[in-house]
């Protein structure tokens, strides 16, 4: 295995382009030391990218803000108006693990791993966030939802790399939350897990959802139904009981050493709920 | 590959090692420069045995390379205590009983630390949730967490 | 926490105080050496092969190709232990390293020592080997029918009954009275069968070992035990050499709880050191642990129960079946001993049955057996309580064994706490505290035997008056601690002037393993017992001095001193006095005892717990947990709680979260922290400890072991609390989130 650390964007692309083994990326390593570990990966290559510029900053830009592929967890929620204008991507990015795992994983990272049950991945598609990929022929962006593909693979081609993660510009009376299952408080992959994005009216009544569902599917699952039934509501009894079940029926989970399929789909539903009224708690804040 | 040549700081000593691409920093740590007081539990991140500040940051020892840490800083439990005196953390767990075989200790003394460098006032739930990445299988965790409330109170005194 | 009901006349002065560990410090500043720590010159990496197959026929291993690697020292295989003719332990060796059959997954088949841990990895590659697979068995139920895949044949003891599998290859039976009598006098019986998953003991720190075997049968060995002399015992036999030969010294420990009372890796490490010529250092990874040492029994447990209208057990009737993997081992017995051990019972029967699996062979976790069948047994008596609306705590104290009564496995009990304890939880206002929506109280027994065993201490008075106390049992809660106060007590010194050691195996006679709770108890006990004859001694050392009579002196707070005025105006001389000339009076002070200790009292705890269910997820959430426990006396205070709350949250993991969990192809699939959940931090809140004194009379300061009873009742009481938290009883653990909201759903 050998290891570099390129000092430029163009310098870690060739790298990537030229290499004829496995190439993993390195930002955190809070992923791939676990796997190279237990022999799951083998890889020739590893490419550290936290010497390149701009890799590990914090941007305000159009109104949204652009999170360098380095930025760790801790990094992300040690900054207060960060954290107030996405809680719900605050929320999931700080729930990854440990203190100390915070202390280096990243967003990128955890979208890049794509496990189906990772915890940025359902905040960051619904709040319809971009991701900015570095290859040999430059740069080009795409929605965070195209970027797992399966469970363990990604559409990323040879030699590229993403740069940054864009989180963009809100509408008035906005917000986001992120509610995860696990059996302990911490500690523990999401059995399932839900992303809610709610804007509202003046009014209090809903205009805009987006309704994402972690680890119930191969790949992060959006909730038409369930957004359609939100829109035009105030989230009462009847309409939160709706949008449950239809993330229940929407879910295609496994059995595996984590959770059933009964629990998955249940929860789901539970989450999907409890995250849609807190989103809205949220937006409604916002507009007093 | 040849190793790599590495300059860091560790506990305000500067260090020179070199490693093997694939070596982490606790394989380093411990097998290299013999600073054998932290831990190997797990290997894998999720029982903090390991723990160390890097450049100011909390993180396992046995999730970052050895080859990755070139001109960074590091504390370990070695370098906790004055050459005279012990941390006060280090202080109030022996004053509250808060280990019994103690391999999980220099973790979570290093952790605590970092907490209170970051909220020199947490609340019992605050510390709990801090210290969630950090194993003990002796204690139960309670004469943990008042050893670190104590010790917060008093530094802050 | 508090501590009630000192019933010894005697007043302590350092016993029963909180002082600061003596080892505290090494422990705190990362200086303390535990079996990794420690590295020799010339020192080699070994690394075990472990196959990936729960039951295979071995048809042939071939390590030439890993010998010929340059860098690889030495390989092994079972050949290489073959010479040796061992009975005793066979069955720890095979568990070890396989002999014709792999019999659980992560078994290992090879071992290699290299100068470095890659070329070792690397080694471990290049051995061929050829596997048959076999049909395998982890199921309890489906290995006792007769058609169920054989893991070893050959093992059945005579008095098995007919009808089973060769699998089945222990029973027991103990009891009394007439049980159909007893149930004919019930107004309710309850019948259920439980089941518990095996689980581990969670040490934070895996097995490790350093192991230097000369060809002239020579052998030094330093690891993380609980016992060295029982490492002494096993390799010595395993590797043809007299005890004497061995040196063990034990390193500091990162846990036990039982899982390091034996070997896994140290014959090996001293296998492949005597076929190298060098030293060789062997640490598990947090993998091999779970796989491949020894993780509990799991458990079948059916009880019948009956009980009056007023709340009296007229009858109870256990069958307790336990799997420990693929070699026979004894919880079975210490399960069907300890399931009523709590009560007072006319009519009583437990019977216990092994079963061999292809798993590994199980250890000791904290009260081997007990949790398991008591588990069962309180989940039952809770029930009767529902169904006849009455309270538990009164059912409790109705039926509880006290001074006098005959348990189900046998002996009659002296002076005991039980109802001590259970006063105590009546008492307290845990109990008396309400509840809200979604939430639970639940409440159990527990009990542990306690043991005493061999044990040999060393007290030394050094000239400038100080001692060194040498025992021979590693220290896992404190004991240093407890054994320099006692001895402080006992010779009326500071406890500063006082340096307790633990000695390596050529240094004391043999002691026992650290385990049964039984240090504070024996090992206090004989020092106490050679502090007194170090006071002897030094009354001796005064009189020849006085040129009076031995029995013409005496030893009162810290001093000899004549008897009376019969004996002559003499001075009191102090220890320091006595010690600073020991060389003109005869020589060095020392006092020393050697016993097979008996009279270590059991000690009775009762847990109160209460939970709040998520009703839509089936998250169960730990509001508030108050353990009462009797300690005898209370050494160190600050110790006791600690084995209380700890023994606690290791029974809440069990009840909760903690299980293996296994593939259909018998592999398991979560040996690791991320997946085998532990408690953390924040799933907790205090634990609060009451400690009860009810002294033993077979220990000089009334000490009874306290190390083991708090992880009985944790699995009972949550499991009441939730059940009572949800009106579904629950008969399965761990309670697991979906487990417990698919009870939840049908029940809607």
């Amino acid at each position: 295995m050998r290891y570099v650390k390129p000092n430029s964007e163009k310098e870690a692309t060739s790298i990537l382009f030229a290499e004829r083994g496995i190439s993993k990326i390195l930002a955190g390593g809070t992923d791939i030391l676990v796997q190279i570990k237990s022999g799951v990966i083998k890889p020739d290559l590893i490419l550290d990218i936290k010497n390149i510029p701009g890799i590990k900053s914090i941007i305000k830009k159009n109104e949204g803000y652009e999170i360098g592929a380095a930025v760790s967890g801790l990094e992300f929620n040690n900054d207060p108006e960060l954290k107030k204008f996405a809680p719900g991507i605050a929320e999931a990015f700080d729930l990854i693990g440990s203190t100390q795992i915070q202390g280096r994983c990243t967003m990128v990272g955890n979208l890049c791993n794509a496990s189906p049950a990772a915890d940025t991945v359902p905040a960051l598609i619904s709040s319809n966030c971009i991701a900015k990929i570095i290859g040999p022929s430059g740069v080009r962006e795409c929605h965070i939802n195209e970027i797992p593909v399966g469970p363990g693979k990604i559409s990323l081609k040879k030699g590229e790399f993403i740069k940054s993660i864009f989180i963009p510009a809100r509408p008035d009376f906005s917000a986001d939350s992120y509610i995860r299952f696990t059996p302990r408080s911490e500690m523990d992959i999401a059995i399932v897990s839900a992303a809610v994005f709610i804007t509202i009216d003046k009014d209090k009544i809903c205009k805009d959802a987006k309704v994402s569902l972690g680890a119930v599917a191969p790949t992060v699952v959006t909730v038409k139904n369930a957004e359609e039934l939100l829109v035009g509501s105030k989230l009462d009894v009847n309409v939160l009981s709706k949008m449950a079940a239809e993330c229940s029926s929407s879910c295609q989970p496994i059995d595996d050493k984590r959770g059933t399929i009964e629990f998955r789909s249940h929860v789901a539903g539970v989450l999907a709920k409890r995250a849609a009224l807190l989103a809205y708690k949220r937006a409604g804040e916002k507009s007093e | 590959m040849s190793k790599i040549h590495i300059n860091v700081s560790i506990n305000d000593d500067n260090i020179e090692y070199l490693c093997n691409p694939e070596d982490t920093v606790l394989d380093i740590l411990r097998d290299n420069l013999r600073l054998t007081g932290t831990k190997e539990g797990c290997g894998t991140g999720d029982c903090g045995a390991c723990s160390i500040i890097l450049d100011d940051k909390l993180v396992c020892s046995c999730l970052v390379l050895a080859a990755e840490v070139e001109g960074s800083k590091i504390f370990t439990i070695e370098g906790m205590a004055n050459e005279n005196e012990l941390h006060p953390l280090q202080k109030k767990f022996l004053e509250h009983a808060a280990l019994q075989c103690g391999i999980c200790t220099p973790g979570i003394l290093i952790a605590a630390k970092a907490l209170l460098e970051k909220n020199s006032n947490p609340t019992e739930t605050e510390v709990r949730y801090w210290l969630a990445g950090n194993l003990c299988r002796c204690t139960g965790y309670d004469k943990i967490i008042r050893a670190v409330l104590d010790a917060a109170a008093e530094m802050r005194s | 926490m508090t501590s009630q009901g000192n019933k010894t006349n005697r007043q302590f002065n350092v016993v029963g105080t909180r002082p600061v560990r003596p080892d505290g410090i090494d422990k705190v500043t990362g200086k303390a050496l535990y079996g990794a720590d420690l590295y020799s010159p010339n020192m080699l990496v070994g690394k075990m092969l472990r196959i990936n197959e729960p039951h295979a026929l071995i048809k042939s291993i071939d390590t030439s190709k890993a010998e010929q690697l340059p860098g690889v020292k030495s390989v092994i295989t079972f050949k290489d232990f073959l010479s040796v003719d061992t009975n005793k332990n066979n069955d720890i060796i095979e568990n070890c390293i396989a002999n014709k059959k792999v019999l659980y997954d992560g078994h290992a088949i090879a071992a290699v020592a290299a100068i470095n841990l890659n070329i070792a990895e690397k080694a471990l590659k290049l051995i061929e080997f050829q596997l048959d697979k076999l049909p395998f068995v982890i199921d309890i139920d489906k290995a006792m029918e007769k058609d169920s895949p054989v893991v070893q044949a050959g093992r059945k003891n005579e008095n098995v009954p007919n009808g089973f599998s060769d699998n089945v290859n222990s029973f027991c039976s103990f009891g009394h009275g007439n049980l159909e009598d007893g149930f004919k006098k019930a107004e309710r019986i309850v019948e259920k069968s439980f089941k518990t998953p095996s689980v581990h003991q969670g040490y934070i720190e895996p097995h490790a070992c350093l192991a230097s075997m000369t060809l002239d049968g020579k052998a030094d060995l330093w690891c993380c035990t609980q016992g060295q002399y029982n490492v002494r015992s096993i390799c010595a036999d395993i590797m043809g050499i007299e005890t004497s030969q061995l040196r063990v010294t034990a390193s500091e420990i990162g846990g036990g709880f039982g899982g390091k009372t034996t070997v896994f890796i140290e014959p090996i490490a001293l296998a492949l050191s005597l076929k190298s010529g060098q030293p060789v250092k062997i640490v598990m990874t947090r993998e091999e642990v779970f796989k491949a040492t020894g993780p509990t029994v799991s458990s079948l447990v059916d009880i019948k129960m009956g009980m009056s209208k007023d709340g009296l057990i007229t009858a109870a009737h256990a069958i307790i079946r336990y799997e420990g993997g693929a070699f026979p081992n004894e919880i079975y017995e210490l399960g069907a001993q300890s399931a009523f051990a709590a009560y007072d019972l006319k009519a009583v029967r437990s019977e216990g049955f092994n079963i061999l699996t292809n798993r590994p062979l199980q250890a000791a976790y904290r009260a081997p057996g007990a949790p398991q069948a008591i588990f069962a047994v309180e989940s039952t008596v809770d029930e009767l309580c529902q169904k006849l609306n009455l309270d538990p705590l009164e059912v409790r104290l109705k039926n509880a064994a006290k001074k006098g009564t005959t348990a189900s496995y046998g002996p009659t009990f002296d002076d005991i706490g039980l109802i001590a304890t259970l006063e105590a939880a009546q008492e307290h206002p845990h109990y008396k505290s309400t509840l809200g929506p979604n939430q639970g109280r639940g409440l159990s027994c527990g009990f542990w035997f306690n043991f005493g065993g061999n044990t040999c201490v060393s007290l030394n008075i050094n000239f400038d008056g100080t001692v060194c106390i040498v025992e021979g049992n590693p220290d896992i809660g404190g004991s240093r601690a407890s054994i320099s106060q006692m001895a402080a007590e006992e010779l009326d010194i500071p406890l500063n002037k006082i340096r307790t050691v633990i000695a390596d195996t050529n240094s004391l006679g043999h002691n026992d393993v650290t385990d049964g709770s039984r240090v504070t108890f024996a090992v206090g006990l004989a020092t106490i017992k050679a502090a007194k004859a170090a006071k002897k001694e030094m009354c001796k050392r005064a009189a020849k001095l006085w040129n009076i009579d031995e029995e013409a002196v005496i030893w009162k707070d810290g001093h000899v001193l004549p008897a009376g005025a019969n004996a002559g105006i003499h001075d009191p001389l102090s220890l320091k006095e006595i010690a600073a000339i020991s060389a003109q009076t005869g020589g060095p002070i020392s006092g020393h005892h050697e016993v097979n200790a008996e009279g270590a009292g059991v000690s009775f705890g009762v847990h109160l717990v209460d939970v709040e269910v998520d009703p839509e997820t089936g998250h169960t959430k730990i509001l508030r947990y108050t353990v009462f426990q009797d300690a005898g006396k209370a050494v160190h205070p600050s110790y006791v709680e600690g084995q209380m709350q700890g023994g606690s949250v290791q029974g809440i993991g069990w009840a909760l979260n903690e299980e293996y969990i296994y593939d259909q192809d018998g592999k398991l699939l979560n040996p690791g922290f991320l997946d085998y959940r532990i408690p953390v931090a924040s799933d907790l809140p205090m634990i609060d400890p009451v400690i009860l004194e009810i002294p033993n009379p077979g220990h000089p300061y009334g000490v009874r072991g306290v190390g083991e009873t708090s992880i009985v009742p944790p699995l009972a009481a949550i499991c009441n609390a939730v059940s009572r938290a949800t009106e579904i009883r629950f008969t399965e653990l761990p309670l697991s989130p979906p487990k417990v909201l698919s009870a939840i759903l049908k029940n809607q």
